[in-house]
This record gives C-alpha cells, sequence and structure tokens, in this order.
C-alpha cells in the first residue's frame, strides 16, 4: 500500500487528534445521557407517587380537644384530636367559598371564620351558610405517625 | 487500516464465530448516487426507536397503569423524580420524531421504487412494522391519562366500533368494556410494553435480516443511468463509512431531542375525568389527523350506507392496496418506473398533508 | 234510587260496624258515596290528612255523631258546627291548637302559639275589621288534605312558600284595593335564596324566615338589619358599628335591603363599591364627599387583590400544566383567597382602613406566590444551561465523526 508522500506522514499526529477528539466527543456525548439516566433510577426521598396517603402529625403531637391544619396533595386539611383522644380528619376547605376551617376547642366544632359557618365532628355542615359537609378522610395511628388517606 | 485491529475479535470469533460478521458488514456496501440522502431515514427511525424503548424502560420504573395512580405517577416524574421531565419528554417528543422518520422512510421507499422483486417481503413487513409504529403512538397517547388523551382515545375506539360485523367485539376488546375506563387504561399498557414490542421485535428483525440478505436497493432511473454508461457505480462500505454518518445524524437528532425537552417540555395537562364534558376540538395525534377529518367531511348516508362506515372501509382498502404495492406494480422492473403508481404515491402524500392541514385549521 | 242507595248504605253501615268500635266514621262514608262533587271531595281528600292519621274524625273538628249514620249524625244538638265562616276559621282551628293541654299528647313539640301570633298579623288584623279576602289557617295549610310542614308536598313546606303566598300576593288583580306590589314573588326567584333553596338546602330563608309565618308581618326599616342578621351575623355586626347604622337610621333607610334589595337579593359583585357604572355607593354618594372616598378606597383594595390573585393562579397554573412542582405554594395562595373574602366581608364597615387590614396581607401571600409561580418556570430555563452542556459535547462527538470521516476518506482507496 504505496501512499502518496503528503498526506501520510503529516496526518499521523493529525490522525491520533481525530481519534481523540471522536473518542473524546462520543464519551463526553455518552457520560451525558447516562448522568440523567442514572440520576433518574435513583428514587427520590418521597417515594411514592401517590398524594391520596399523608402524615399529618406525630402522635404525641395534639393533645385531646385541638386541630391542626396540614398540607394534603395542594390543599388544606384539618386533623382534630377529640376530647376523648380519638383522631379525625376532613378536608379545610369550607364548602361555602373555599376558607380554610378550623377546630374551635370552645365550641368542640369546626369553624369558618369567614362567615361564621359550623360543622360538628362528623363534618356535618350544622350551621351557617356552608351547603354540604366537610370531605371526611380516614385517620388512622400507625405507630409513631397519625396518617390520613383519602379514600379513592 | 493497516493497523491490527483489537485483539478482541479473535477471542469472539472463537465463541460467537464473529469473524463472519465483521466480514459480512464490512462487504455491506451502500450506493451512492443522488438519492443516497434516503437511506439514513431508515437507521434514523431504527435509532429513535431504540431511544423510545430504553426511554420508555426507564418510565416504567416509576409508572403506574391504573386511573388512580397514572396522572399522579407521571406528575410525580416530572416534578420529584431527577431528570424525569426529561426523561418524559425525550419519549414522548422522540415518538413523533420516529413516526415522522418511518413515514418519510416509507414513502422514500416507496418513491424509489425500492419495494421491487426480491424485496417485497422487505416492503410488507415494513408496513407491518409502520402499522405496528402508530399502534404504539395510539396506545402511549392514553397513558398520562389527562383529558385530551381520554377524550381522544374515545373518539378513536368510537370509530373503531363502527365497522360492521366485527366492529362491536373490536371496540370491546379495545377498550376492555364498553366504555373507556381504568380497564382500558390497563390494556393499552399491555399493548404498549408487552404485546407492539414483541411484535415490532419480530418485524424488526425479519425486516433487518432481509434488508441485510437483499442489500441495498438503487432506485430504477439511477439504474438506467449506470447501465447506460451515463453515471459510473459508486459505492461505500457500510462499515465504517456510511455507519459513521449515520452516527452524524443520529447525534443531531440526539440535539434536536434534547432541546425539544428542555424548551418545549411535554405538557402534563389535567387529570381525565370521565363524567366530564369533552373539552372542544378534541382531535387525535396528528399522524391521524387526515382520517379524523376525511370522517368529519363524509355525509352521514351515501347510497344508504354509513358515512363512516364508508370511510373506515376506503381507508382499510387503501391500506391493503399499499401493502399489496410489490405484488401489484407488475410492470416495473430493471431501469424501469411505472407512472401511475408514481402518481399515486404523489396523491397520497398530497392527500394526507392537505387534510392535515385541514385538520389544524 | 237515592233512597234505595241510601238503604243500601245504611245496612252496610250497621253491618261494618258490628265489629267497628270508635273507629267509626259516619261523615266519611256517607260523604263518600254522595254524587255532589263539593260534598264527596272533603271525604275523598281526608285519607291523606295528618289528622286522619293521628286518629281524629269529621266530628272532632266539625262536631256532631259520627256513630249516627242518618242525617241527625249532624243536629246541632249533637255539637254540630258546620262549615265554620272566613272570619270564625282561627278560632276554629285554635281550638286545639292553642290547647297546649290537648295538644301535648300529639305532638309535644307543635307549638300552641299560632293563634295568638296571628292576631299580631297584617291577615288577623284585618280579618278583625272584616276583610275576607285575607289569608287563613286554611288557605295557607288547605283543609282535608293537611300536611305536616316537614312533608315536601304540603304547601308550607320550604321550597313552596313563596308558590303558596304568591297565590294571593302574585296576583296583581286579586290585590288591587291593598295597593302593595305584587312582584315579591318574581323578584324573590331571582334571588340566591331561592336558588340555594331549590338546590335542596331547606335552611335557606323564603317568605316565613323573614316576614313570620302566623305573625306575618312586614319587618320595620328599624329591624331590618336584625332580620338579616340573625343567619348573616358578620355583617350586622358590622354595619352597626358602621357609620351607616346611625344614618339610615336618621333617613329612615332599611339598612342592608337598601344595597341588596329585599325579595330580589342577587350575589354582590365587587363593582357594587366604588365608582364604576353598576356602583351602588354612587347613588348616595358623590365625588368629594368622605363616603364617596372610602367607596374609591375600598374598591382599588378590593380590585388590587383580586388581581394579584388573578395572576399568581395564572402563572401556578401554567407551570403545574408544565409539570412543575407547585403544591405549597398554591396552598399559600388559598390564604390570599380567603383575605378577599373576608376583605368583601369587611366591606360592611364601610371603612376602606377595616378593608385594606384585612386585604394588605392577602396582597403579600398573592405576590409570593406569584414569584414561587415565576421561579417554577424559571426552573423550565435553567434546564437550558443543562441541554447547553449536552449540546457542546453532542457538538464535539458530531465534530469528531465528521473528521474521522474525512480522515478514512482521504486515504486513497485500496
Amino acid at each position: 500500500m504505496s501512499v502518496p508522500e503528503n498526506p501520510a506522514k503529516a496526518t499521523q499526529p493529525g490522525r491520533r487528534w481525530v481519534n481523540i477528539l471522536l473518542g473524546g466527543g462520543l464519551a463526553a456525548s455518552v457520560v451525558s445521557f447516562l448522568y440523567p439516566a442514572l440520576r433518574y433510577i435513583i428514587p427520590p426521598p418521597i417515594a411514592e407517587s401517590t398524594s391520596r396517603s399523608v402524615v399529618a402529625a406525630k402522635a404525641t403531637e395534639l393533645k385531646n380537644n385541638s386541630g391542626k391544619i396540614f398540607k394534603f396533595g395542594s390543599k388544606p386539611a384539618l386533623l382534630v384530636r377529640s376530647a376523648d383522644g380519638t383522631f379525625r380528619a376532613f378536608s379545610a376547605v369550607c364548602t361555602h367559598l373555599n376558607c380554610t376551617v378550623q377546630y374551635r376547642d370552645d365550641l368542640h366544632q369546626i369553624w369558618c371564620a369567614c362567615h361564621n359557618g359550623l360543622y360538628d365532628l362528623e363534618g356535618r355542615n350544622v350551621s351557617g351558610p356552608p351547603p354540604r359537609p366537610l370531605e371526611v378522610y380516614e385517620a388512622h395511628v400507625q405507630g409513631e405517625d397519625v396518617v390520613v388517606t383519602r379514600s379513592a | 487500516m493497516s493497523e491490527p485491529q483489537r485483539k478482541t475479535p479473535s477471542w469472539l470469533d472463537e465463541r460467537f464465530g464473529a469473524g463472519t460478521i465483521e466480514e459480512f458488514l464490512r462487504h455491506k456496501i451502500v450506493p451512492i448516487h443522488r438519492h443516497s440522502i434516503w437511506y439514513y431515514f431508515g437507521g434514523m427511525t431504527l435509532f429513535l426507536f431504540i431511544i423510545q424503548v430504553l426511554t420508555g424502560i426507564l418510565l416504567l420504573l416509576y409508572y403506574r397503569p391504573t386511573p388512580n395512580d397514572a396522572f399522579e405517577s407521571v406528575q410525580y416524574m416530572m416534578t420529584q423524580v431527577r431528570f424525569g421531565w426529561l426523561i418524559r419528554s425525550v419519549h414522548s417528543w422522540s415518538a413523533n420524531l420516529m413516526i415522522f422518520t418511518a413515514f418519510v422512510h416509507m414513502f422514500s421507499v416507496y418513491f424509489l421504487k425500492a419495494y421491487r422483486k426480491p424485496r417485497e417481503l422487505t416492503w410488507v413487513t415494513g408496513m407491518l412494522l409502520l402499522f405496528v409504529v402508530m399502534g404504539f403512538g395510539f396506545s402511549g397517547y392514553l397513558l398520562p391519562w389527562n383529558t385530551l388523551a381520554f377524550f381522544a382515545t374515545k373518539v378513536g375506539t368510537e370509530m373503531a366500533g363502527s365497522v360492521p360485523v366485527v366492529g362491536k367485539w373490536f371496540l370491546i376488546f379495545l377498550r376492555g368494556g364498553e366504555e373507556v375506563t381504568g380497564a382500558t387504561l390497563t390494556r393499552f399498557f399491555g399493548f404498549h410494553v408487552a404485546v407492539l414490542p414483541g411484535l415490532a421485535t419480530c418485524l424488526l428483525a425479519l425486516h433487518l435480516l432481509l434488508v441485510q440478505q437483499l442489500g441495498m436497493s438503487t432506485p430504477p432511473g439511477v439504474e438506467r443511468a449506470i447501465a447506460e454508461g451515463r453515471e459510473p457505480r459508486r459505492s461505500m462500505p457500510f462499515f465504517p463509512n456510511f455507519l459513521l454518518r449515520d452516527m452524524i445524524g443520529w447525534y443531531a437528532a440526539l440535539g434536536v431531542l434534547g432541546a425539544l425537552a428542555a424548551i418545549f417540555p411535554w405538557e402534563l395537562g389535567t387529570k381525565a375525568d370521565a363524567f366530564a364534558a369533552a373539552p372542544a376540538g378534541i382531535r387525535p395525534e396528528w399522524y391521524f389527523l387526515f382520517m379524523f377529518q376525511t370522517l368529519k367531511y363524509l355525509p352521514s348516508k351515501i347510497f344508504f350506507v354509513d358515512g363512516e362506515l364508508v370511510g373506515i372501509f376506503v381507508f382499510s382498502a387503501a391500506a391493503l392496496v399499499w401493502v399489496a404495492v410489490p405484488f401489484l406494480d407488475r410492470k416495473i422492473g430493471f431501469g424501469r418506473t411505472t407512472r401511475i403508481f408514481t402518481g399515486a404515491g404523489v396523491f397520497v402524500i398530497g392527500y394526507m398533508m392537505l387534510f392535515s392541514w385541514l385538520a389544524l385549521r | 234510587m237515592k233512597n234505595a242507595a241510601a238503604t243500601l248504605l245504611i245496612m252496610m253501615c250497621v253491618l261494618g260496624s258490628a265489629g267497628a268500635d270508635s273507629g267509626k266514621n259516619s261523615c266519611l262514608d256517607c260523604h263518600a258515596a254522595l254524587d255532589d262533587a263539593r260534598l264527596v271531595k272533603p271525604a275523598k281528600l281526608f285519607d291523606g290528612d295528618i289528622h286522619h292519621q293521628a286518629g281524629l274524625t269529621c266530628a272532632d273538628c266539625h262536631g256532631g255523631n259520627p256513630d249516627d249514620d242518618s242525617m241527625s249524625a249532624m243536629s246541632p244538638a249533637k255539637g254540630f258546627r258546620g262549615v265554620p265562616k272566613k272570619a270564625a276559621i282561627p278560632d276554629f282551628c285554635a281550638r286545639c291548637h292553642s290547647n297546649a293541654t290537648y295538644m301535648h299528647p300529639f305532638n309535644t313539640k307543635l307549638p300552641v302559639d299560632q293563634l295568638s301570633e296571628y292576631v299580631t298579623s297584617v291577615h288577623g288584623k284585618r280579618l278583625k275589621q272584616g276583610d275576607a279576602k285575607v289569608a287563613t289557617c286554611v288557605d295557607c295549610h288547605r283543609v282535608h288534605n293537611i300536611l305536616s310542614v316537614k312533608d315536601p308536598r304540603a304547601p308550607v313546606y320550604p321550597s313552596n312558600v313563596a308558590t303558596t303566598c304568591g297565590r294571593c300576593h302574585a296576583d296583581a288583580a286579586y290585590m288591587k284595593e291593598y295597593k302593595i306590589p305584587t312582584d315579591q314573588v318574581a323578584h324573590y326567584q331571582k334571588s340566591v335564596h331561592a336558588e340555594v333553596l331549590a338546590q335542596g338546602d331547606t335552611s335557606a330563608p323564603t317568605c316565613t324566615t323573614c316576614h313570620g309565618n302566623h305573625g306575618a308581618a312586614p319587618p320595620g326599616v328599624n329591624s331590618v338589619v336584625m332580620v338579616c342578621g340573625t343567619c348573616h351575623v358578620f355583617f350586622a355586626q358590622l354595619f352597626e358599628k358602621s357609620p351607616h347604622q346611625a344614618a339610615f337610621t336618621q333617613m329612615g333607610l332599611p339598612g342592608c335591603v337598601q344595597c341588596h334589595s329585599n325579595h330580589e337579593i342577587v350575589k354582590p359583585s365587587d363593582s357594587w363599591v366604588g365608582v364604576g357604572p353598576n356602583s351602588i355607593c354612587s347613588t348616595c354618594h358623590s365625588s368629594g364627599d368622605a363616603g364617596f372616598k372610602s367607596s374609591q378606597g375600598i374598591a382599588m383594595d378590593l380590585g388590587r387583590l383580586n388581581l394579584a390573585i388573578a395572576q399568581a393562579d395564572s402563572v401556578l397554573d401554567t407551570a403545574e400544566r408544565a409539570g412543575m412542582e407547585v403544591s405549597e405554594a398554591k396552598l399559600e395562595l388559598a390564604n390570599a383567597h380567603e383575605a378577599l373574602i373576608k376583605g368583601r366581608v369587611n366591606v360592611h364597615t364601610f371603612r376602606a382602613s377595616e378593608v385594606q387590614k384585612v386585604t394588605e396581607p392577602g396582597l403579600e401571600i398573592a405576590k409570593k406566590a406569584n414569584q414561587a409561580g415565576a421561579a417554577a418556570l424559571q426552573e423550565l430555563n435553567v434546564r437550558r444551561k443543562g441541554l447547553g452542556i449536552a449540546l457542546i459535547t453532542i457538538l464535539v462527538a458530531i465534530a469528531g465523526l465528521y473528521l474521522k470521516i474525512r480522515q478514512i476518506e482521504s486515504k486513497p482507496q485500496a
């Protein structure tokens, strides 16, 4: 394979550079593809996709006859610990005009500050403008946590 | 290539007989002429299909195929999983790109008459692959379970039901019931990740095998020019020359996909609600638009037959004819083109483009 | 023919009464078999009557002897009272219904003050003066097929009250001599109260809620606030402390009704305050006076908050649809919405400062939510940086490939 003078000798070091460029480019691009893929397969801190179940509080956090607002999905929810110690959970979105309700420990009922609406501890609208009861969630104690679930 | 290659081939060679594969690859040549550019589209479609498989497998790690969880799992991927947005958007964009390149590949083969003997079966397997790919698109579109997807599926499967005799059964088979429900989602998921990939693998293996066996076809015009001495017969080895060029194309496609994913991320939409009214302007994905628009224009009755039925029948017949083109185009042979088939091809492309454009207005 | 029928009937009654006890009601048996439609009607209706279900007979109201199958059952000697005259109807019913001892065994919760209320009502007073067109017990409750108030078919069931009152009060011809409007029912049907009632919430007000039922009378101008205030507690409290309370009392204006109307109470809108075309404040206040300035201030506060919330909402929605995580920000924005609602309540202080007190924190929240949404959209842009890096590596690879091709093909082919 006799090769004329001009290209052969001159391209020997040039050939190396091309190989380096090619190999480097390929390697770098492969890394830029593999890096996201590897990060992707590592599970994120919140392991589950569904927001149908949320840890509302620690079981010891609430005293009897008190309430706590917590985040459920992108809406507020209310966890109530009634006077006898049982946990109840509701959507905290008032069925009148969507204000956030709160637990009144003096009335033992759930109250909406916007227009004075009242709900009992079953979520039923008992006084004022709310036309419908609050959506009721399930609350139960799992170990140290109070877990609130919404049925599908 | 006077350097000694790595030792590995001989190691592999002893165990796999890889030497014969390499030998064969070295022998594969690609003709060079003014239409050579179209040769890239088959490999591009294959590359995008591989991208789909890889991103699809990654998506499988987080996706849940039930109506309660599907939308939420995609949302989770988009918001919580590192680079989840990238994988998902690449998968969605690549799907559309793949269907586009598949159509380009098919039409380029058609107009370059590469379906001539002995490549009839390559054409047939290719057409079947095209239908499988559109099935991928249709089944995959439902999986995020958003409003658009839900109603587009409803409309699409509704049309399947209007076929006579088998229509009702076919609709129930597709939907997993009378209506589009969670059963439909599970079923489409099964089609999308198991049934269709299996089918595609078999068809692809056949298709590629045939391509390797029969080599690359040269278009009739070029064949004639070479035979008459007006053009030299030029070619390049597939490996490494054509393959390197292929890789440039593939890298460019990767760049385009990444840009699309970052600058035009695929929307999440709103979760599907079966009891809500269908939003205005529901339509299927762009590769079904021409059919959708045609059906809209058909009158409700044509000679006592349901208009939609006529439309479906005509499309099915057209598809059948299209698949059978290599067997119908008898007159075509070495160096000759058949005007009527070329004309029909131009008409089909024009029709598809016109009606797709009309649907988008 | 008639004699034969009567005889046959008497024989049947006698035979029937062989096993019967005090459940015998000859009035019913006879009247049911008569030819005169007017006389048959009470007998036919009585089956569904609540008195019938309580075990009472015709005689318990009309007197007479229900065991007697002959015409002598209806003799005044046996206590027969017959059909009472219009003016005597209230006393006729009150004979039992005002008697607490008598009513107690039937229903311990049923009030017994209906008559004492009725005589204070406009209807009762006019009846005493000899007006025979006004409503008495039977005009609203019907007669012979009286249903419990809790029965949805009853004319006095909450969702039927407006129709019942409207039978007279919406009849322009009937009401002509009284010179009061007859459009109340038509107006009411357009109100939010009617809308809510129609949706099944029977606690929503109807005619009797504000006017009273037995003691029906329009509330005095000074008591409007108290009437509305029985449900709309916060608004009444705020109004009474506001400058409008004294001003309205002085001018004899009917409180809430002045702005909200009495019957056609529609959903209020933010455009009612301020200086726009729909402004109600402008019907009294004109440019320059303190009220005008207040109304301007209030409108601006509400308008600003409204706009801020709308903007934040739109940005967050866009981000969410694009797949960005914004649930925390949306939650916070709900608080801004709440501030807007409380602001609208505070409109009834008619002081811009009071409204601003509530809307100001809302504005802060909306601003933050807007920023969060913008940040989320910005995140989308940050990805472009990562994209840039990837694109560079791709370009390098492509350059490498290209050069390799040139290199391979620059050698003459063997």
